[in-house]
């Protein structure tokens, strides 16, 4: 049968926790290994962990570079993980600058000043950011819905992004400073932490993308 | 702002969790995926599996216990123990564990560190460092030695050093345990945690000695360590999760909070 959600699988990771929490909240997702095999799913997801350089060249020999293109300006239920949002931007500094997907204008850049540098006795702020942090919603969307006021989520990442349009911005992280922490627009999300790690707060917001893609199907 | 991570640190031999003192006399602490899931519910923010057996046929139970874990448990989570290969690596990952940490065979093959952060990004490359003190050393210049293969074997490495060269290789965090003191409850390394914590940039967990919440307060902000790992402490329920985790909200730690409205 194939998968009402579909998940691209090009070689960089962690796909297995998000096909299982995708499914543990009631979604048949499934994971996908070429543009076809998303033929009549309902909604896409990319997720990936790794160098976003490499990324693109895999996304690109795959062909799914114009599969995620056409299903963003098409506005149908997508949702972007860690480097699944940053692919979405114009370019990224990691080992760059590495053109992107170019769907949201805007730079992925490292966290870098002396909030990250030890002084003294003073350890600095860690880079990668790695861990629990807080999510401010900023910007109301369905996939960040019905999550207590004190919810954290889990992130792994040494770089964030900067869309230029503020309007992409829909929750905000503080890490040493505020940045975009997941950007949306209409039936588009993609966050840099990752729900399928982030427990019950996670769950909640899977299960908000699977309303998404029912309420559009 | 980040919060401080509680780990909890399952020992598993043959599939079984057990728990040592001092790295020896193993005692049956239950079933892996079944604990996993209860410190899940109790708002544990990660949990690590260490095989302590690493043997081939425990291998492919271990492999299994990620699997099986993956599926129910929603949360970070890595896998230790024996790891030599970056086929090692690759298994491990593909099971749905989000890190691995090495010891022995880091120490053995530095380079093994950068190919696998090479490959796999260092985010899932944790080393983990089994550190004794060093008898002759002065008692306010305290030195400690890494050990290899479970504790078992002196390597004459200093264990700042080793931190500070995991670090360039691409280590992308330290497990920090202390074989003086894991097992026995009385408190974590505080002078070894903060000693190392000050020596590199990513983040440093303390693991080894906790007895009471009291203990990972210290670790946390004395100590300068991002995690502190549990086991004892929580197999056997004297302070649930929960339990630690208010003490030190209430002590101004930033921590994950735990309880999810209905």
């Amino acid at each position: 049968m194939k998968p009402q959600i579909a998940i691209i699988d090009y070689g960089m990771g962690n796909l297995r926790s998000v096909e299982k929490a995708l499914q543990r909240v009631g979604a048949q997702a499934g994971v996908i290994d070429s543009p076809e095999a998303a033929a009549g799913a309902k909604g896409l997801v990319l997720p990936g962990v790794g160098a976003f350089g490499q990324a693109m060249e895999r996304l690109s020999e795959a062909g799914f570079d114009q599969l995620v293109k056409e299903w963003v300006i098409a506005d149908r239920p997508f949702l972007g993980i860690c480097l699944g949002l940053q692919l979405l931007f114009t370019e990224s500094e990691e080992f760059g600058p590495v053109r992107g997907l170019d769907l949201v204008a805007g730079r992925v850049v490292r966290f870098r000043g002396p909030q990250y540098e030890q002084h003294g006795d003073k350890p600095g702020l860690k880079v990668p950011h790695m861990g629990w942090n807080s999510l401010n919603v900023t910007k109301l969307h369905a996939v960040v819905e019905n999550l207590p006021p004190d919810a954290m989520a889990y992130f792994v990442h040494s770089y964030y992004c900067v869309p230029d349009d503020a309007d992409w911005t829909t929750v905000v992280t503080h890490h040493g400073m505020e940045f975009t922490s997941a950007v949306s627009r209409r039936n588009v999300f993609a966050s840099q932490f990752h729900p399928e790690k982030s427990g019950d707060v996670g769950l909640q917001m899977l299960t908000n993308f699977v309303g998404l893609v029912d309420a559009a199907a | 702002m980040l919060a401080k991570r509680i780990i909890c640190c399952l020992d598993v031999d043959r599939g079984r969790v057990v728990k040592c003192i001092k790295f020896l006399d193993p005692r049956d602490a239950g079933d892996p995926v079944e604990l996993a899931r209860r410190y899940n519910a109790e708002g544990v923010d990660e949990l690590t599996f260490y095989d302590i057996t690493a043997s081939h046929e425990a291998r492919s139970i271990m492999l299994e216990v990620a699997a099986r874990t993956a599926e129910e448990v929603f949360i970070p989570f890595t896998v230790g123990g024996g790891i030599r290969t970056i086929d090692d690596f690759r298994a491990v990952l593909k099971t749905g564990a989000d890190k691995v940490s090495i010891n022995t065979a880091a120490l053995k093959r530095p380079k093994m560190i950068t190919a696998a952060a090479e490959r796999f990004g260092s985010q899932c490359v944790v080393l983990s460092i089994d550190a004794k003190r060093r008898a002759d050393a002065a008692a306010d210049a305290p030195k400690w030695e890494c050990y290899t293969n479970g504790g078992r074997v002196p390597t004459d490495v200093d264990v700042v050093e080793w931190a500070q060269r995991g670090e360039e290789l691409g280590a992308g965090e330290i497990v920090l345990n202390s074989i003086d003191a894991d097992g026995t409850m009385a408190g974590y390394d505080i002078q070894l945690c903060r000693a190392v914590a000050d020596a590199v940039t990513i983040p440093v967990i303390a693991s080894g000695g906790a007895g009471k919440p009291e203990h990972l307060h210290r670790a946390l902000t004395e100590g300068h360590c991002e995690a502190a790992l549990v086991a004892s402490i929580a197999h056997y329920s004297a302070h649930p999760i929960a339990e630690i985790k208010s003490y030190l909200a209430e002590r101004g730690v930033p921590i994950r909070p735990t309880a999810f409205p209905p």
